[in-house]
């Protein structure tokens, strides 16, 4: 089992609600603000993206479903906060006082915004993990979507597309895997590769016979077929 | 061991969100973690400089340029870079072009990845539950949500984001649009047509 994150392919959700092409990027001032610490946040250095996914995909299943998008950036951040060490629960009560943190020196400035955001954070790696499939090979997915390390912990195979078979379409590098790099375990880069999959393959009834799911897949989400 | 205690640390902050983000903005100013004007800075680039604008320019270039559209599509990355476009959520671009035989629509059922760099930040429809669960299983009966339908010739390829690769969808051309310049075409492209779940404007 995944988590409550782990939604494709879910009944019950409704109609999608497109928003005109010109509504505003931020519905409100405060999902700005909300993006803008998230982001801000970061050069702190205390965790990588994986990390800072999972800590938004443990939210409780209750307050996942219950919490707007940038409600849980911002929940999610606060835990994080607290358990790499960098706020203490009584600081989120409000009860210390303002002295420079030992962090401090690393706030991102304001005239190192668009440096940063310019760089960003790639995550293709030197690795020495023999490429094991080439375009056109056929796939089998693993039979679970689970966490091979950390039980309950973060994956990037979706349920939907555990145990099916697919055909090998693109191969990207070797990326940093999310599975090790989430639980501060390494970066273990390895290949990963675009597979296709019919949509038969994948549901009970798919809407067209030609239509197809690509997914970005770890090597070692992979078998041969 | 993955930390699934039910008293998660942010129950500490206002339950009211633009309370929450407030209270944690002023946590971390206080103590020197975050400086406000960063933050102003990090709005007016997401807010103003980066969106779809950038991504419209790509597909326009390529629908005028047939050696930048092969370069484009072979690896996008270094393409897109040299008109400006990288960095945070762009880092690993793939371009994929929608033809009469085959349309590509781009979700990310996990999260909410998304292209930055060319497109801006995801409108909420993107991020939305009903668009992340039922784009992958049914991806026609949401176009038909979006007022798109496709002809029964057309197979649907959906790409569901699950790494740090970020997709494009290349749209078609507009048919009658020969005489238009690179400029007025991408005034046809609009944000949806690169998603995968709208087409561009027809000229008027």
């Amino acid at each position: 089992m995944t988590r409550v994150h782990d939604m494709g392919g879910r009944f019950g959700d409704g109609p999608v609600c497109p928003e005109p092409e010109d509504a505003p990027n931020f519905a409100e001032d405060w999902h700005a603000r909300a993006l803008a610490v998230t982001v801000a946040a970061d050069s702190l250095g205390q965790w990588n993206i994986d990390v800072k996914r999972h800590a938004r995909e443990r939210l409780s299943p209750k307050d996942y479903t219950r919490f707007s998008y940038y409600e849980k950036w911002i929940s999610a951040l606060a835990d994080l906060l607290v358990e790499s060490g960098v706020l203490t629960e009584e600081d989120l009560r409000g009860g210390t006082s303002d002295d420079d943190h030992p962090l401090a020196s690393r706030a991102l400035k304001a005239e190192a915004v668009a440096g940063v955001l310019a760089s960003g954070g790639p995550a293709d790696r030197p690795s020495d993990v023999p490429v094991k499939f080439e375009v056109g090979q056929l796939v089998v997915t693993a039979r679970r979507a689970a966490n091979r390390f950390v039980d309950g912990g973060h994956t990037r195979l979706p349920m939907y597309a555990a145990g099916a078979q697919g055909r090998i379409l693109m191969v990207h590098g070797a990326h940093v895997l999310p599975d090790s790099s989430a639980h501060r375990l390494g970066e273990a880069p390895e290949p990963l590769y675009a597979v296709v999959f019919p949509a038969s393959e994948l549901w009970a009834n798919p809407e067209h016979p030609k239509d197809e799911v690509v997914l970005d897949l770890w090597q070692s989400y992979l078998e041969p077929a | 061991m993955p930390h699934d205690d039910h008293d998660h640390p942010h129950a500490l902050l206002p339950p009211d969100p633009a309370l929450r983000v407030k209270a944690l903005e002023t946590i971390l100013t206080r103590k020197g973690l975050i400086d406000p004007a960063a933050l102003d800075e990090i709005i007016d680039t997401y807010q103003n400089k980066i969106g779809p604008q950038n991504g419209a320019r790509v597909v326009a270039k390529a629908w005028v340029d047939p050696d930048f559209k092969a370069a484009l599509l072979k690896d996008a990355t270094p393409v897109v870079a040299d008109l400006g476009y990288f960095g945070r959520q762009g880092e690993h671009m793939v371009v994929v072009e929608n033809t009469p035989k085959q349309h590509n629509m781009v979700v990310c059922t996990l999260c909410s990845c998304y292209p930055w760099p060319l497109l801006g930040i995801p409108p909420g429809w993107y991020k939305s539950d009903a668009y992340r669960a039922r784009a992958v299983r049914e991806p026609r009966k949401v176009l038909a949500e979006f007022g798109v339908s496709l002809p029964a010739e057309t197979s649907v390829r959906v790409w569901d984001s699950t790494a740090e690769v970020r997709y494009l969808v290349l749209p078609m051309r507009p048919e009658a649009t020969d005489d238009l310049s690179e400029e007025e075409l991408a005034d046809l492209v609009t944000r949806d047509s690169m998603i995968g779940t709208g087409l561009p404007k027809v000229p008027t």
